[in-house]
């Protein structure tokens, strides 16, 4: 009877077999999970110093952003959201056109990267065509 | 008489803790790991949708500049006239040399101001007319 009862008693150990298997599985939890922060934003081409181009004036589209942030494209006021269907129409008409930005002093940072934006999604893959004029003073 | 060799010490080194302390010294650096991070001036970025990646974190010279017509290089503030030798600097780095100029803007900046800041790019040239306008991802 003695003996049967010291048989009884069990060990208190954790089991550690799985213990490697638990830290994979948290390594790739975390590996899968984690985002590094990569910066990311609008990319555009400055033209060199004193270069300067000669575009036809039909193939020039005037863009005007005033300091309000309101838009205007070819004497025309247009809401900022149609931008890129309007400029989609008139690259149809013609793929060599150019969008002449040009801002106010005054216009808002906010404002210029909206127009900008538009502007790129109206390209969309194809390399844009944008000129940054000279900002009213 | 044989002489029986008993038992050879063994001289190997117990290995059985080795995991143990490999999770230790991990676990320590990546709770004392604090990663650099290059701070500006507090800035409110635009969103846009159409945007892409930089190339990486490395040869990227960050430009900052908020609505009080601050602008603050390499976490010191600069004035816009000195913009296009230091740009000019980075972009005949040997070590690494400039590939794109970040621009890190405030909203409500004036165009005043970036169009300042562009002439000065344009100015250095090179390297530093490969510009990008930091922006959020639009949420739509």
């Amino acid at each position: 009877m003695l003996v049967d009862k010291k048989k009884k008693k069990k060990s208190a150990e954790v089991p550690t077999s799985s213990l490697a298997d638990m830290a994979f599985l948290l390594l790739i939890f975390f590996l899968v999970t984690t985002t590094i922060d990569v910066d990311k934003g609008i990319g555009l081409v400055l033209p060199q110093k004193g270069e300067t181009i000669e575009i036809r004036s039909q193939n020039i589209c005037n863009l005007l952003v005033n300091a309000e942030g309101k838009v205007m494209i070819d004497d025309q006021v247009v809401e900022p959201v149609m931008i890129k269907s309007i400029i989609q129409r008139k690259l149809l008409e013609n793929d060599k056109l150019i969008v002449s930005v040009k801002t106010d002093a005054a216009t808002k940072y906010r404002y210029y990267i909206q127009v900008l934006d538009q502007l790129k999604l109206a390209w969309g893959n194809k390399k844009t065509r944008i000129s940054i004029a000279e900002p009213e003073k | 008489m044989e002489f029986k060799k008993k038992s050879k010490a063994d001289a190997g080194i117990p290995t059985a803790s080795m995991p143990d302390i490999i999770f230790m010294l991990l676990i320590f650096f990546m709770v004392s790991t604090v990663f650099k991070e290059f701070r500006g001036i507090p800035i409110r970025l635009p969103s846009a949708t159409s945007i892409e990646k930089l190339p990486g974190k490395r040869n990227v010279a960050y430009i900052w500049a908020d609505d009080r017509d601050r602008v603050s290089i390499d976490d010191k503030f600069v004035e816009i006239r000195e913009i296009s030798r230091m740009m000019y600097a980075k972009s005949v780095d040997e070590i690494s040399p400039l590939r794109v100029v970040s621009m890190k803007i405030d909203e409500r900046a004036k165009m005043g101001l970036i169009t300042q800041i562009h002439e000065e790019l344009r100015e250095a040239g090179g390297a530093a007319l490969q510009v990008n306008y930091s922006t959020k991802t639009a949420s739509k």
